[in-house]
């Protein structure tokens, strides 16, 4: 369920916009921020609030990558893949990420731990290659520092020390 | 080291902060415009710098912000949705010195009576969104946005606005569109923004460097600023060098350097990695047309680029060497457009999706001669066919390719596997 406060947040965005309906992408944003993914009650609530039917909005939430249909893992990983990382050698690392996290590009990992994702470029091509972690940059990757990011993901899992609550879209709000 | 202009301050420690900006002069540039100049004065201004569009077109700015039409309200949108394959200048304005845009975009929305403006920030870019914010959060609060700005009379609103992954909203149409809570598929032109825009009210839209620029501008006259550049293409732009240089990033120089100095000069690009030899540049962002080595010479502005067969696009400088197959790396950027075609018109989404079939069939040594003329024909049905600018960006590195790197194409259909590259079949001495 959508909380009251998400609810009062997207009413205070569509007050913000000349016109309600221009919340719809950050209104998905703070539900997604609350479901962990674009789930049928978030569509409900950014409808309800702006006015709109489920229908529509859910046409607006299918043409965007970055609003999940599905729950993804804790750790979206994003490698990009686009020219400048690929002459940089991308390839190589997204099939090494293949390897440790067990899972192929597009899938999310049994135990929900991952998502592993390819994704055009991401304006970071004088540091290629390049992935994100839950929209947080990484930079220059080799593959030493591949290995020693699934070293430390696998760490912080084992330590469960993940707060509660992350999410995968990062801060929602604009 | 040739003076800077959009880069001065980028690596100041927390110009990213209000009160640091402020001690490099942030915000004077502001003062000065609303204290000194009416609004048409500074579109004036603008026109006699000779600013042209960062973003991909090169359209001169104050042109643009002269076609606006007269009625109310107006709208100004600051495109930040930076994706051509290639350019990662925005980024770096937005997540580093976020004040300089902002500035800008109040400049510029004084300068055409706009009363609310927005900064359309890629999804992508978390980081620089919330840079972003925060800029625009401590320039209320200091009364540079809001009602009555520093007692003049003008009031401002700005918005930031997310995207959430869809490079077609780079498309100034499209962004309006997302912007008004829909899908991003491109509007029909005419009616152009300048008439019909956001809400239906004249638009203004422009890039996030091209704003990133404005404040200098106004702080320093436009005679400063058309003193760099050439007689055509004037003042500086940010060169985003990447591929296979020793030292890729982000250079501010004047327009008219050659290309050559970008590449190899140790202040830049420092030459190519392993010290190869060098196959091919994309000048402008994988949308516009490869050249070869033989136009490393090429200055670097709007003309000379365009009269060497390609264009200056985004700025997204991409450097190839020798071990590099062309057949793969326009793979790789057709696969970009068929995932960011919009699927609005016929053309675009079909034809990105037999181009990346033949591209793929012919790389992996399954083509037949044919192919490569079949391409050129699918290229033909899509460049000027298509609804939006995406499907001619599509066929850029195909048809250049082609043209410089035929026999390339040959060899794989001929020989069945890459003529160079990591997948190139060694032992047969000589074969070539």
């Amino acid at each position: 369920m959508i909380s009251e406060q998400a609810k009062q947040r997207m009413r205070e965005l569509a007050a913000r916009y000349p016109v309600a309906r221009s919340a719809v992408m950050p209104a998905l944003y703070i539900a997604q921020a609350e479901e962990g993914y674009v789930s049928r009650a978030a569509l409900e609530a950014v409808a309800e609030v702006l006015n709109m039917t489920v229908d529509d909005v859910e046409s607006v939430a299918t043409f965007y990558t970055m609003y999940y249909q599905r729950p993804p893992g804790k750790k979206v990983i994003k490698v990009c893949n686009s020219i400048s990382c690929y002459l940089r050698g991308c390839d190589a690392l997204i099939e090494q990420l293949e390897r440790r996290l067990r899972i192929k590009r597009g899938e999310t990992s049994p135990d929900g731990r991952y998502t592993l994702l390819t994704t055009e470029c991401l304006a970071s091509c004088g540091t290629a290659p390049v992935l994100q972690v839950n929209d947080e940059f990484v930079e220059n990757l080799t593959p030493e520092l591949v290995d020693r990011l699934v070293d430390q993901w696998e760490a912080e899992f084992q330590a469960e020390g993940q707060s509660q609550g992350r999410s995968p879209a990062g801060a929602g709000g604009c | 080291m040739p003076e800077l202009i959009i880069t001065k301050h980028i690596d100041v420690p927390g110009i990213d902060r209000l009160s640091v900006y402020r001690q490099y002069g942030g915000y004077e540039a502001l003062e000065k415009a609303l204290r000194e100049y009416q609004p048409e004065e500074i579109v004036e201004l603008v026109k006699k710098s000779g600013l042209r569009g960062r973003g991909g077109a090169g359209f001169p700015t104050g042109m643009k912000w002269g076609f606006l039409a007269k009625n109310e309200p107006r709208y100004l949108c600051c495109n930040c949705d930076e994706s051509e394959p290639g350019t990662f200048k925005d980024r770096m304005l937005m997540e580093k010195n976020p004040h300089q845009l902002v500035e800008g975009v109040i400049i510029t929305s004084y300068a055409c009576r706009v009363s609310t403006a927005f900064i359309y920030v890629r999804g992508e870019l978390a980081y620089a969104a919330r840079q972003v914010q925060r800029a625009v959060d401590e320039a209320y609060a200091a009364g540079y946005i809001g009602k009555n700005i520093l007692g003049s009379g003008y009031s401002l609103d700005v918005i930031v606005h997310r995207g959430a992954g869809a490079y077609i909203c780079g498309e100034e149409s499209a962004l309006m569109e997302s912007l008004e809570g829909r899908r991003g598929y491109p509007r029909l032109k005419p009616p152009f923004p300048a008439a019909v825009g956001l809400y239906g009210g004249p638009t203004v839209i422009n890039n996030c460097e091209t704003l990133s620029t404005v404040p200098a501008i106004v702080r320093n006259g436009a005679d400063w600023y058309a003193s760099f550049g050439t007689e055509k293409s004037k003042g500086t732009r940010i060169f985003c060098l990447s591929g296979h240089v020793k030292k890729p990033g982000n250079y501010e120089l004047p327009l008219g350097t050659p290309l050559r100095t970008l590449i190899y000069d140790e202040q830049y690009g420092g030459g190519i990695l392993g010290d190869k030899k060098l196959k091919a540049v994309i000048p402008g962002g994988s949308s516009t047309f490869i050249l070869g080595a033989d136009k490393v010479d090429t200055p670097l502005d709007f003309e000379s680029v365009a009269a060497a067969g390609s264009m200056l696009g985004s700025g997204g400088v991409i450097v190839m060497h020798e071990d590099t197959c062309i057949v793969d790396a326009v793979l790789r950027m057709t696969e970009f457009y068929r995932d960011e075609s919009c699927g609005k018109c016929t053309p675009c989404r079909e034809g990105t999706y037999w181009l990346v079939q033949l591209l793929e069939r012919i790389e992996h040594g399954h083509g037949k001669m044919s192919d490569i003329d079949l391409l050129l024909d699918i290229c033909d049905n899509i460049s000027g066919k298509s609804f939006c600018p995406l499907g001619d960006a599509a066929t850029s590195s195909i048809t250049s390719s082609i043209k410089l790197f035929r026999e390339e194409y040959e060899y794989h259909v001929r020989e069945g596997c890459c003529m160079v590259g990591p997948k190139a079949r060694k032992p047969a001495a000589a074969a070539l």
